[in-house]
């Protein structure tokens, strides 16, 4: 049951000129300033698209079924979130303590998978064998097709040309991305932890649930982010033409 | 003018926090994944072509929307939190926009 007192708005109810509490405008007020950063961000990697001198290329080291799984994960975690603040504003400490832990833990592991495709970027190794048709290659896989030249068809190339920062235009602005993205994620999950352990102290609760609505707000955020990152870099990245 | 809650209405399909119930929640968290589901599987149907473009666009934009509106909370919450959202959104985009444009049509290719 909710507490006497509890306010479900997250004591929104203030003695304020808004009638708002006024932590929690602040906190809108960072958001829309944070869409504006990611917004500058998306706006670098479309512009920079298809301006890379050299590979590889978003065709060549994005792993679509894999990114799509950990954005899978990053979606229930808000759903977990969401359920940690409800059960909280109910009064049920245990419930908010098992998602909001749960929450934290999903974002971990959308963590490692973005430090398992870093990794898997930066050691990408072209590999085909030279009876492949030219027309099946990918254009960075084109510019070692000279390695072809007096093997026979069985000949296999491996050439290790992985993809860092420093590589292309492409993965400049694409770590720049994902990488403040995944700070964003880093520092929500320190944000989420704190607050489990502060829950044990005595410091949340469903009267003082304001602490953990703003943390749930940027959880979202970051989120509603990832959504706008997987479809403009990932599914149109690999996407030709776009 | 009431800026705590937006939509009193809303609150009829909500429990008595003002809030959606877990089950609502749920329910979007469902929404979520199969809108992700369809967005990979269109992805891989190649006879689309460009139109493939619009269709992401959209499942992308209802899948913000969701978490904006239920998780987020914007739909039961004061206006006054979706204009600082929504409005940072809009000058975000609009600056995106003009970016674009300007290295689409005033850069030498």
């Amino acid at each position: 049951m909710l507490e006497a007192g509890a306010d479900p708005h997250g004591e929104n109810s203030e003695h304020t000129t808004t009638g708002l509490n006024h932590r929690k405008l602040l906190m809108w007020a960072f958001l829309g300033s944070d869409c504006m950063f990611f917004g500058t961000l998306i706006g670098t990697y479309l512009v920079s698209k298809g301006r890379s001198l050299v590979g590889p290329y978003a065709v060549d080291v994005f792993d679509i079924p894999v990114t799509s799984v950990s954005t899978f994960v990053l979606l229930m975690s808000s759903m977990s979130m969401v359920l940690a603040y409800a059960a909280l504003t109910r009064g049920s400490l245990k419930g908010f303590r098992i998602w909001i832990a749960s929450t934290a833990i999903m974002g971990m592991t959308f963590l490692s998978f973005q430090v398992f495709e870093f990794y898997e970027f930066a050691n990408h190794e072209v590999h085909f064998k030279c009876s492949t048709p030219i027309s099946d290659l990918t254009e960075h896989e084109r510019t070692f097709i000279d390695k072809c030249a007096g093997q026979d068809a069985s000949h296999e190339v491996e050439e290790q040309h992985g993809l860092t920062p420093r590589t292309n235009l492409f993965g400049t602005t694409f770590f720049v991305l994902t990488g403040f993205h995944g700070a964003h994620v880093t520092l929500g999950v320190v944000w989420l932890l704190s607050l489990l352990f502060y829950s044990f102290r005595g410091g949340v609760t469903a009267k003082r649930n304001l602490d953990v609505d703003l943390a749930a707000l940027y959880w979202h955020f970051v989120d509603v982010v990832w959504i706008v990152i997987f479809t403009v870099v990932y599914l149109f990245g690999v996407f030709p033409g776009f | 003018m009431n800026l705590i809650t937006k939509d009193p209405k809303a609150q009829s399909d909500t429990a008595h926090t003002g809030h959606p119930t877990p089950l609502t929640y749920f329910k979007i968290a469902l929404i979520l994944s199969i809108t992700t589901a369809i967005e990979v599987g269109v992805f891989y149907i190649e006879w689309l072509g460009h139109g493939i473009i619009p269709v992401l666009v959209i499942l992308s934009g209802l899948k913000f929307g969701l978490v904006a509106l239920f998780y987020m909370h914007l739909k039961y919450d004061s206006p006054l939190f979706s204009w600082f959202f929504f409005g940072g959104l809009a000058l975000a985009t609009s600056v995106f926009i003009a970016v674009l444009g300007l290295f689409k049509f005033f850069v030498a290719q």
